[in-house]
């Protein structure tokens, strides 16, 4: 090979190579996944058959026990989210961008559901399936602000440029769900009678039980697909990488021969 | 860097003085905007008029847009991000400058669609200096958010779709409170409208912090 061609690339310092695990899972995750889905197993009895049913809301409050674990999940994923940002802006690492992005992207599934979730509830309940309600409406912002990150996120094959404007819009994730939520709940108490939205604050025993264990649970699941996403990602990263690399020293061997 | 953000912001606001896309497009198209608000609310029910402050912001929101994209098709063409990298200029001096120049565009714009919604709509405004401050801490902050993702979005080949996408839902709260500190003027009641204007700045202090230092990191990319 002629210096003439010895092209400095960035990414040919470090070839990756194909050699590595082909599959995403792992026997920590394989435990992980089945105490998850254990753990569903038994939220679904509880909630749907050892809790009892609400004297106002009937049988309907049992989706609380899905609704309120993943809009907290997704809440955490989205400071986890941030965290990431900012540590890959101080590390720069590769790790901490798909730290980040696989927990953006496990919370916009998980805020797509609330919404979804919220609707089902909200129909027989209200009556209608949207409401302007701070919350509802601050959930949908947020939902639309990660659809937003997940697109910066397509922008770039180059994952450190992918990874530094993902980051930086991260790090305005938490900020922004912050000033949303402030200016929604002013919009909405300044304006109209007291929210909709109120769960029985008298909720105690197994349906208190019930719902610590779903939140628990979710996390699990969290922290199960968030895993998956993380390694998926970064298998991807190496093939990227791995075909480039490929393709250029193809082209090297047919100027050499 | 305030004097680099003075050379910066004087270029833009030359190349929009001297090709008059700003005037000849944006500004009747602000005009149009309401027009077309008028056909879709109906102006003799007395809805257009108590729409008045959610309308303008719409329409300045909208406009906004345009005028960031348009600050950064200038620089993408003919590689002047790269020009503008060598110029040695200090990048938290050029995010000021870009955002100034797009804010100075959109009070302009504001100043035209007050009178358009004050003749048009028959809209009274009433409490002038909840108005202007909102119109200043509003235009700030969309400005400094617009310029920050505007950047992000001007390297990439989909950034007509990508910057609305961005822009718009992390608007929303300006949106929200500049309508919110509007209506409160044109109703008297301007206490009421303080604690919004006070939301305005605290956005547009966010944006305008991490612009500063988020700037140049993009701008490297695009």
């Amino acid at each position: 090979m002629t210096s003439k061609f010895a092209v400095d690339l960035p990414i040919s310092a470090d070839q990756p190579s194909l050699a590595g695990p082909s599959g995403t899972g792992s026997g920590g995750t394989r435990v992980l996944g089945a105490l998850t889905l254990v753990g569903i197993a038994l939220v679904a009895f509880l909630a749907f058959v050892a809790t009892p049913a609400d004297s106002d809301m009937g049988d309907t409050v049992r989706l609380i026990y899905v609704h309120v674990p993943i809009v907290s999940v997704a809440y955490l994923g989205i400071v986890i989210a941030t965290i990431g940002s900012i540590a890959f802006l101080w590390k720069r690492s590769e790790w901490w961008d798909l730290v980040a992005s696989s927990s953006a992207e496990v919370s916009a599934v998980l805020m797509g559901l609330t919404l979804v979730v919220g609707m089902i509830w909200g129909k027989p309940t209200w009556g209608v399936y949207w409401v302007w309600d701070a919350r509802l409406t601050s959930t949908l912002v947020l939902f639309l602000l990660l659809l937003g990150y997940q697109a910066v996120r397509r922008t770039s094959v180059d994952p450190w440029v992918r990874g530094k404007r993902s980051a930086i819009v991260g790090l305005l994730l938490l900020p922004n769900v912050l000033i949303v939520n402030r200016s929604v709940e002013w919009w909405r108490s300044l304006h109209q009678e007291p929210t909709l939205l109120r769960l029985d604050p008298t909720i105690e025993g197994l349906q208190l039980f019930t719902l610590v264990l779903a939140i628990g649970v979710t996390a699990l699941m969290f922290v199960w697909l968030a895993v998956h996403r993380f390694r998926l990602a970064w298998l991807q990263d190496r093939v990227d990488r791995r075909l480039l690399v490929d393709a250029i020293e193809d082209r090297r061997s047919e100027v050499t021969v | 860097m305030f004097r680099d953000a003075a050379l910066v912001a004087g270029k833009d606001l030359r190349i929009e003085l001297r090709s008059r896309v700003a005037i000849n497009q944006v500004l009747p198209l602000a005009v149009l905007l309401l027009v077309l608000f008028a056909f879709a609310l109906d102006p003799d029910t007395g809805l257009l008029v108590r729409a008045t402050p959610g309308l303008f912001w719409i329409a300045t929101v909208l406009c906004g847009l345009l005028a960031v994209q348009r600050a950064f098709a200038v620089e993408t063409a003919d590689g002047v991000t790269d020009g503008l990298r060598l110029s040695a200029l200090d990048t938290g001096g050029l995010f000021l400058g870009k955002a100034a120049a797009v804010a100075l565009q959109l009070i302009v714009l504001q100043a035209l669609l007050l009178a358009g919604v004050v003749v048009l709509y028959d809209a009274a405004p009433s409490g002038w200096l909840m108005l202007v401050v909102t119109c200043g801490t509003a235009t700030a902050g969309i400005a400094a958010a617009g310029t920050l993702f505007g950047v992000l979005a001007a390297g990439v080949r989909v950034r007509e779709t990508l910057l609305p996408l961005l822009l718009l839902p992390v608007l929303a709260p300006v949106l929200l409170a500049a309508t919110r500190a509007f209506e409160a003027a044109f109703e008297g009641r301007s206490s009421e409208g303080w604690p919004w204007v006070g939301l305005l700045a605290a956005f547009a202090l966010v944006y305008i912090v991490a612009g500063l230092f988020g700037f140049g990191a993009l701008l490297e990319e695009s």
